[in-house]
């Protein structure tokens, strides 16, 4: 029953090796956790799970395959039957009850009656429920659902003790805000764009290594011995393409964190601005109606096909400000947005599309889609597993 | 080995006490992650305490190199010492200084090794330690010896998340994400610090103290730590319980408020949310 566990957290994108599943494997022989669900699940934790981004991922996958496996014979002698708070009824009624079904339930004799009703049916399944044969909602005619009572491993009426918790620890989901689908600040993105950076050294030893030289003339206790070392440079150049006015007004905040991160990050970092889609000019200045622009012709030739290029656009518009010639929504453009997109795609070796928009949001935008195509499936939302791909994507 | 659980000082969930017994039992690192000011370090000392060996401690600074915890060698030394002309200098054994993590490994006893804030140092830090946290073993290649570990240490790992850590290093280890605690949880741990505390002085500063925390625009949340300390002053100051409800006008922001809002920015978001709320009122 373990096998399925590992492959369903790989499934869910965690990246749990054979390693640590031995390791776990391990911890069990050595006794750490004493069949007892809690202490297994907490286990399982610490040895699978490396990052807290993915603790809520686990969380789920545990969840899932676990369902049900609880120890079915820790509740010895009575159970405990506590006064059923009022409002965990109701709520329990909200989740359970359909517009009809609330319809039908004034027609039992309102809520208060059917309170009543529900205290007597979970009373009465209480005491049945070791054998299991009768949920609450498991007959038709109830208005009680027919989920059972308990659809989120909700318990009851019983003592928090802590195996019979009302709710389970990995359902509780605690790590949710931890995740990383969540959007960037400023600090996390600065994470994701040291994976660009790639120190190499490169060409010849031509430059006087001084503290290498004091410090093999030291060991060689006072004899002199030169070192050289080829220079230090960052090679990764990068090309940002910003897109400002319109519907990127929304995402201004989020491109500025972008680009204040990525500044520090290389040594060579030009940015250039264009509006929706990038057509035959670009701006050198965010203040974009100003004189400076380079046409795209300039910039291919300027920027060499080692440079990176990064898009940031939420690449909603019209369609056909991509498709048709004249599109533009701010001048009459002689060839489409389309082809000036292939003709950088086509010159730059490694080119990436941040979108800000959330993703599951891109479907429903048809020019989302037409740039996505033409970035040959390059567009990454602006998160940090985003921004993984990215980085994947410009190595 | 005995197992490691709650001590009287420091309240720890049974998911860190799991945590730590699998890293004990299994003899790996165990890295913590978590808000500061959540017991990270103190974790190892309670470590320590609770299993009755000692402690070794190595703070890692933006400057530290991984070599530095094994041994160094100390050339400077050795150069001064040959042009005077020393006797020493013909020993190059003279010129080695061990590091922790040699001296963790040569302890009589085994030890509890703790690594703190490991995302300090350089990104390649980690990486630099794979081999010998692994084996708990080193060479030293002045003096062609190799150190191995008597007993293997107990290696806790500190980090702030300021860099990620590489895969193969995590590979390595297990992993805990020490949780907010939740108010109850709270309410031990101030028992456990403080245990002649008023328990009304503790209940209104229990709810003035998650009221911030929900405060979510706070550049830094105050946290166990901070609590402690405003507890702390709060009682040396002998504060009246009534003093911190939060419905009296006349108090803008809590008493004492330096030991729980830490830069001047929260402050000022503090006195206009209060501002308000007394506005509407």
């Amino acid at each position: 029953m373990f096998a399925p566990f590992i492959l369903e957290l790989r499934k869910a994108g965690l990246p749990a090796s054979i390693t640590e599943w031995l390791a776990l494997m391990g911890a069990m022989k050595a006794g750490v956790a004493d069949y007892d669900i809690d202490d297994f699940y907490y286990l399982a934790r610490t040895t699978l799970v490396k990052d807290e981004r993915h603790l809520d991922r686990f969380d789920r996958v545990f969840g899932e395959v676990f369902k049900g496996l609880e120890p079915p014979t820790t509740l010895t002698g009575e159970v405990i039957q506590r006064e059923l708070p009022e409002e965990w009824l109701k709520k329990l009624a909200e989740r359970m009850f359909t517009a009809e079904e609330m319809a039908k339930i004034k027609a039992m004799g309102g809520f208060e009656k059917l309170m009543e009703t529900l205290k007597e049916r979970l009373a009465e399944q209480k005491k049945r429920h070791q054998g299991g044969n009768r949920m609450i909602g498991t007959n038709g005619t109830s208005p009680f659902g027919a989920e059972g009572y308990n659809p989120e491993g909700v318990r009851i009426g019983q003592e928090g003790s802590r195996q019979r918790r009302a709710v389970k620890v990995w359902d509780k989901r605690e790590f949710r805000d931890l995740d990383d689908d969540a959007a960037l600040g400023s600090r996390a993105m600065k994470l994701a764009l040291r994976k660009l950076r790639r120190f190499a050294r490169q060409g010849e030893a031509n430059e006087l290594d001084v503290d290498g030289t004091i410090g093999a003339t030291a060991r060689n206790a006072g004899t002199l011995d030169l070192k050289m070392r080829p220079e230090r440079r960052n090679a990764v150049k990068v090309l940002l393409l910003l897109d400002i006015g319109g519907s990127m007004d929304d995402h201004v905040m989020a491109s500025e964190e972008l680009f204040s991160a990525a500044k520090s990050e290389f040594k060579h970092l030009v940015h250039l601005y264009f509006h929706n889609c990038p057509y035959e000019r670009f701006w050198k200045s965010n203040r974009r109606r100003a004189e400076q622009t380079v046409t795209t012709w300039e910039m291919l030739r300027t920027y060499g096909p080692d440079w990176r290029v990064v898009f940031v656009g939420d690449a909603s518009m019209a369609p056909y400000e991509i498709v048709e010639p004249g599109g533009s929504v701010e001048h009459w453009n002689e060839e489409a947005g389309k082809v000036w997109l292939q003709r950088i795609t086509g010159h730059f070796r490694r080119v990436a599309w941040i979108n800000p928009t959330p993703q599951k949001h891109w479907g429903y935008t048809t020019s989302i889609n037409l740039i996505q195509d033409a970035m040959e499936g390059r567009m990454f939302p602006m998160t940090l597993e985003g921004l993984d791909g990215v980085a994947r994507a410009l190595r | 080995m005995q197992k490691f659980q709650s001590t009287e000082r420091y309240i720890a969930p049974r998911e860190l006490e799991v945590a730590v017994n699998a890293a004990v039992a299994l003899q790996r690192p165990l890295l913590v992650k978590g808000e500061p000011g959540t017991g990270k370090t103190v974790l190892a000392q309670e470590v320590a305490r609770s299993l009755g060996i000692p402690l070794i401690e190595w703070h890692i600074k933006s400057t530290t190199k991984a070599q530095q915890g094994l041994y160094e060698y100390d050339a400077v030394s050795r150069l001064r010492d040959g042009q005077l002309g020393d006797e020493r200098v013909r020993d190059i054994s003279n010129y080695i200084i061990k590091g922790k993590l040699w001296e963790a490994f040569e302890h009589e006893t085994p030890v509890v090794l703790l690594i703190d804030e490991i995302d300090k140092a350089d990104i390649e830090f980690p990486n630099d330690l794979l081999l010998e946290l692994d084996r708990m073993q080193f060479h030293v290649y002045e003096t062609k010896q190799t150190v191995v570990a008597r007993h293997r240490p107990i290696v806790i790992i500190t980090s702030n998340n300021e860099k990620e850590l590489p895969d193969a290093f995590l590979r390595r280890c297990f992993f805990h994400f020490i949780r907010f605690p939740d108010r109850e949880t709270m309410e031990r741990i101030l028992q456990a610090h403080y245990p002649d505390l008023r328990s009304d002085l503790a209940r209104e500063a229990l709810n003035v103290f998650f009221q911030i925390r929900e405060v979510n625009e706070l550049k830094k949340k105050p946290a166990t730590s901070e609590l402690l300390d405003w507890l702390k002053l709060l009682m040396i100051e002998d504060m009246p319980a009534e003093a911190l409800r939060s419905n009296d006008a006349k108090v803008a922001i809590p008493p004492l408020y330096g030991a729980l809002l830490k830069n001047e920015q929260d402050v000022h978001l503090f006195e206009r949310l209060a501002f308000l709320s007394r506005a509407r009122r």
